[in-house]
């Protein structure tokens, strides 16, 4: 009896979470302009996702500024957990209570101000791409920082001063011991920096181009359109973005799988 | 020696620029703006305004319910799930984990489409039931946020507590009730702090689902559509001590990090 209850659970999770997705991508594969309506099999939402221009622009430029604002974020981040992590106590928790903002606040908050200091303040125009680049690289520095600084910690320092006293020069020992030691942290904070930019709203809205739109922006305003041709072909793009992100899981567990077995062979 | 940690504290130097030119400043022109009116003077308009408008404080307390209940729902869901999931033997475990994780991977803006095509089903008219479908939405995206954090620490709790318990009498319930819920506190205050804000805040989930009921996020929609800085500033600003208080209410008793945790 109870095992049929935690079944029941999960089950009742996975339906609330899953079936709405799921649904979606039977349809996308249908003619129907509402979920609910039998229809034949059909791929044109398919083709108009990857032949409208419109459509193009949009996910080409989400993904070319998630990655830009990721590797900025990146630098800067990593650079400055390092510099926090050598700094004195006062200086590194001033650097962490900085950091701290962004991570707790809202983003509309974080949006919002942002706006408000570059392009009310300071007047730079929106189509200059400067205050999203530095409104998603406020987004997603913090969450490098975050994952570099536990790795900084774990590191054995000795190794460190070893290189210096074999005469590495400070530059060389941080690229050759200390850099490979904290690289899992780096790349897992790319890896959030990158999510967190293409599932942003709230930042692009207050300081995008208008000209300009990510796959949130537009589908926000897509839904309040009637468009119904562009409103199936975003069924389609979810159904791809699901099919990717299932690889992309997929992978990630083969490989750690792998990693572990060549782990428990040494 | 001084030259080589001169050179290493240097590299933090970019960051610290970046944060305060981005972080700190835009705090505070936001409460310059604030408390200014539209041609610059001192004023407390915006403040005394916020609170003795009907509507604005409707909007805080319906905001508030939102979000209360919300976090409920979410937590109802998520502490049965979590614990299932932790406290399972199958070897397939961090798989069926992933699984309830990767909806947080597919971009918000397209799961609520979907869902809103499944309630229009259901409901017929998404706009005779406003208060029920902000918080099916707001569950909707944030469920996820709060079963992580729960799972990691039920996942880490030490089983031999357990067995203590019980050698020392206690039956199931009562080791769960003073035992494991207890230690699983730290998941449960992440996963609130993870889903109350964002569900007081992210307007655009009863834009999509065609609400015309505001939350607080909504105001500050609304006054920058309107080019009113000073007005935004101050809803902004009344938001941020609403964080700072939960901040400092949850201090401490936190799982680490728990946002980037739960993306990754």
């Amino acid at each position: 009896m109870k095992k049929v209850w935690k079944g029941i659970v999960i089950l009742f999770v996975l339906l609330f979470l899953y079936l709405p997705i799921l649904l979606l991508a039977v349809y996308s594969f249908t003619d129907a302009t509402q979920i609910g309506a039998i229809r034949g099999f059909s791929l044109h939402n398919y083709v108009t996702l990857f032949t409208t221009p419109e459509l193009r622009d949009m996910i080409v430029g989400t993904i070319l500024l998630a990655f830009s604002s990721a590797v900025i974020a990146t630098i800067l981040g990593t650079a400055g957990a390092i510099g926090s992590f050598y700094s004195g106590k006062r200086m590194s928790s001033a650097i962490s209570t900085m950091n701290q903002v962004p991570v707790v606040n809202a983003d509309v908050v974080t949006g919002f101000s942002i706006c408000i200091l570059l392009v009310v303040v300071f007047g730079i125009s929106k189509d200059s791409f400067v205050p999203l680049i530095v409104g998603h690289v406020t987004l997603c520095a913090p969450f490098v920082f975050l994952s570099v600084i536990p790795k900084l910690k774990q590191m054995d320092s000795s190794i460190y001063e070893a290189a210096l006293d074999l005469g590495a020069t400070p530059a060389v020992a941080l690229r050759k011991i200390v850099l490979p030691q904290i690289m899992p942290g780096v790349i897992s904070g790319f890896a959030l920096a990158v999510t967190l930019s293409l599932d942003d709203y709230f930042v692009a809205t207050y300081t995008k181009p208008a000209t300009f739109d990510t796959i949130s922006t537009y589908v926000v305003n897509a839904t309040k359109g009637s468009q119904t041709t562009i409103k199936t072909a975003l069924w389609a793009l979810s159904t791809v973005i699901f099919l990717v992100v299932i690889l992309v899981v997929v992978l990630m567990n083969l490989k750690a799988k792998t990693e572990t077995s060549e782990r428990a062979e040494v | 020696m001084g030259k080589i940690s001169f050179s290493r504290k240097s590299l933090g130097i970019p960051y610290t620029l970046f944060l305060v030119l981005f972080v700190v400043a835009p705090l505070l022109v936001l409460i310059y703006y604030a408390f200014t009116n539209g041609q610059g003077q001192f004023t407390f308009a915006n403040l005394v305004g916020f609170f003795t408008n009907p509507n604005t404080l409707g909007t805080l307390f319906y905001s508030v319910a939102v979000a209360a209940t919300t976090t409920a729902v979410c937590l109802l869901l998520a502490y049965p799930t979590a614990y299932i999931l932790a406290k399972s033997k199958l070897k397939a475990k961090s798989v069926i984990v992933m699984t309830f994780i990767m909806p947080m991977w597919i971009n918000f803006s397209l799961r609520i489409t979907a869902l809103k095509e499944i309630l229009t089903l259901i409901e017929g008219n998404l706009a005779y039931y406003p208060f029920l479908n902000a918080v099916i939405g707001m569950t909707y995206d944030f469920l996820p946020f709060m079963i992580l954090p729960i799972y990691n620490t039920i996942v880490k709790l030490d089983e031999s507590l357990l067995e203590a318990a019980r050698d020392l009498g206690a039956n199931e319930t009562e080791a769960f009730l003073k035992v494991t819920l207890p230690l699983s506190v730290p998941g449960i205050v992440s996963g609130i702090a993870m889903v109350f804000l964002p569900a007081m805040t992210n307007y655009v989930v009863l834009d999509m689902l065609y609400n015309s009921t505001y939350i607080m996020g909504s105001l500050i929609g609304g006054y920058f559509a309107a080019y009113n800085w000073n007005g935004g500033s101050m809803i902004a600003l009344i938001l941020l001590a609403i964080i700072c208080l939960f901040t400092l209410l949850t201090r401490g008793a936190e799982e680490e990090n728990s946002r980037g945790g739960a993306l990754l």
